[in-house]
């Protein structure tokens, strides 16, 4: 049977996707160094009230409170033995407030990085990132996600071991990488590098895309670049509301209800369908994306003026597509290996 | 081209030629040639001092430069930064023996409730590439280890790094403590972080906002090179 993201995406041209959680329950009393994924044995009632809001204000998929819920980051929290109980708890809530909607929502299981390096740079095995988030996958789906969906992640290796990850256990993949680094990720992976990617996932993912990063204007010129290598693809667009400043010993982000509708109109002519809202997007930001997605007549695709207009300049001059030569340095002969 | 006359023999070299050679080798990750080049100089009468700055940091420098511009990424500056350590490890003890100046000490942590560390990491890893001494505490850093390190280490510098928006305005805790011991001239404070900006970094008082870790190297030698002055 097909998972009902599938389903639902054979009946709608686009969907809307939640907001920010670590904003969010900053708002409800998080403090900072507390694992939000604790909360959902603490203060279940902040989560449900978390997924209902972005309900009310529109989403059509929210995403479970499990972001750092493998046994890598739980283990900074004394909390890496739980790893099953706190992701299943995190599916159950969400999976308890979509069912009671008055329309079909998605439940997406949030899957977040490990925080570790990767062979080859870093000790963490591919073998061993795949064991961790097979145990967070597993979880989520027996809680009843119907979806498992990654999120800034940066490099292609540790994108390869949740793939691996949600083949086995047969589970449906949307994954998200955080371009943040000169329009690459942290790792130096391209929009286009990471469309040609797909094709070597173990599980080749239902959707993917760009989530956080630096701001709406860079995170559409991702999407440009995925759209461009994959037309067919179904793109997801997770972009920040502005970008942080300090207020009054806080951190306020910046993007307004506004500029955030005009994000998401922006995401669908760039050829986004799952458009949503990453750290600062709070229930106003979605409210306004869901009327302007609704009343938007498709465009032709933006030209990066139209963004830069629009949304404010881009961090960086290109992001390693396109015509633009990749910069090298002249060396000496370069070394023979081994 | 064959192989047999790709293939460089480091012995061979003259000496500028090596110290070329090995900033290539940096710059591509190379430990064992890394390693080999380091004891060749040693060998060739070489004081570890002019090995470590000629060859090591001049090869780093480079590294910063590329990465700062978006032509290496942290995959890159990885390896590189390995490769470095592998040839610090024979220089440390004896540069320890034989006295060599010092660029300047930094005490670096990523602060409380902030458990994100790939970035202070590199940050630790391309300072002690530049020569300088580095205290790293881990992460989720409350003030007072800040303070308790910065003096029991005389470090010339504090680094703190943030990932999150929500960990970020703890650095203006840890720079308001440095204040009410009045402490905070006496150290450079650098920030760093994804989501932080230099309208942060003046916000809450810091010397400096460093955009990556090759601008947190640039940073501390100015702001090192001007403390000498003023001394």
């Amino acid at each position: 049977m097909t998972d009902r993201l599938t389903r639902l995406l054979e009946t709608r041209d686009w969907l809307l996707l939640d907001g920010a959680t670590g904003t969010n329950l900053f708002a409800m009393g998080l403090e900072a160094g507390n694992a939000p994924e604790l909360w959902n044995f603490d203060f279940p009632d902040r989560i449900r009230a978390l997924h209902q809001g972005f309900i009310d204000s529109g989403s059509d998929v929210i995403l479970t409170n499990s972001f750092g819920g493998t046994s890598y980051r739980l283990k900074l929290h004394d909390a890496q033995g739980r790893v099953h109980e706190i992701n299943k708890r995190a599916a159950e809530i969400a999976r308890e407030v979509a069912d009671a909607a008055d329309r079909e929502i998605i439940v997406a299981g949030s899957i977040g990085p490990t925080g570790e390096l990767l062979v080859p740079v870093g000790p963490l095995t591919h073998a061993d990132a795949v064991a961790a988030f097979e145990e967070q996958g597993r979880a989520l789906i027996e809680g009843g996600a119907d979806v498992l969906w990654a999120e800034t992640i940066s490099s292609q290796e540790e994108m390869a071991a949740i793939a691996e990850a949600a083949a086995n256990i047969g589970a449906t993949l949307c994954a998200t990488l955080s371009f943040d680094s000169a329009g690459r990720t942290m790792m130096g992976v391209t929009s286009s590098a990471y469309a040609a990617m797909q094709d070597t996932f173990a599980a080749k993912p239902l959707a993917f895309g760009a989530n956080c990063g630096t701001g709406a204007s860079d995170l559409l010129r991702t999407v440009l670049g995925l759209t461009e290598a994959a037309p067919d693809a179904i793109v997801i667009a997770k972009a920040n509301a502005g970008i942080p400043k300090y207020v009054d010993g806080a951190i306020e982000y910046d993007g307004t209800p506004e500029t955030m509708a005009e994000y998401a109109t922006l995401a669908r002519d760039s050829g986004a369908r799952l458009i949503g809202g990453c750290c600062g997007t709070r229930n106003p930001h979605l409210k306004a994306m869901r009327a302007a997605l609704e009343n938007h007549t498709p465009g032709e695709r933006p030209s990066l003026e139209t963004i830069r207009n629009a949304l404010g300049d881009f961090s960086s001059q290109d992001d390693g597509t396109g015509d633009a030569p990749t910069p090298t340095r002249e060396r000496r002969s370069r070394r023979r290996r081994g | 081209m064959s192989d047999e006359e790709d293939d460089i023999v480091l012995s061979e070299l003259s000496n500028e030629e090596l110290v070329q050679q090995m900033h290539d080798d940096l710059y591509d990750g190379l430990k064992d040639e890394i390693l080999e080049g380091v004891n060749i100089l040693l060998e060739r009468g070489w004081a570890p001092y002019k090995v470590l700055t000629e060859a090591l940091v001049e090869g780093m420098r480079i590294v910063g430069i590329d990465f700062r511009d978006g032509i290496l990424f942290v995959p890159e500056v990885l390896l590189a930064a390995n490769a470095m350590k592998a040839g610090m490890g024979i220089l440390k003890p004896l540069l320890a023996e034989t006295g060599a100046p010092k660029q300047g000490k930094m005490v670096i942590g990523t602060v409380k409730g902030d458990i994100h560390d790939i970035g202070k990491n590199l940050v630790s890893m391309m300072m002690e590439g530049a020569g300088f001494e580095v205290v790293d505490l881990g992460i989720n850093n409350p003030a007072e280890n800040y303070l308790e390190a910065l003096e029991k280490e005389d470090a010339d510098i504090l680094g703190m790094s943030a990932l999150l928006t929500t960990t970020m305005p703890y650095m203006k805790v840890v720079i308001d403590e440095l204040k009410a011991k009045g402490v905070r001239d006496n150290y450079v404070v650098l920030v760093g972080g994804a989501p932080l900006n230099e309208e942060f970094g003046k916000a809450i008082g810091a010397d400096a906002y460093c955009r990556d870790a090759a601008v947190a190297v640039e940073t501390a030698k100015e702001y090192m090179s001007q403390r000498m002055h003023n001394q």
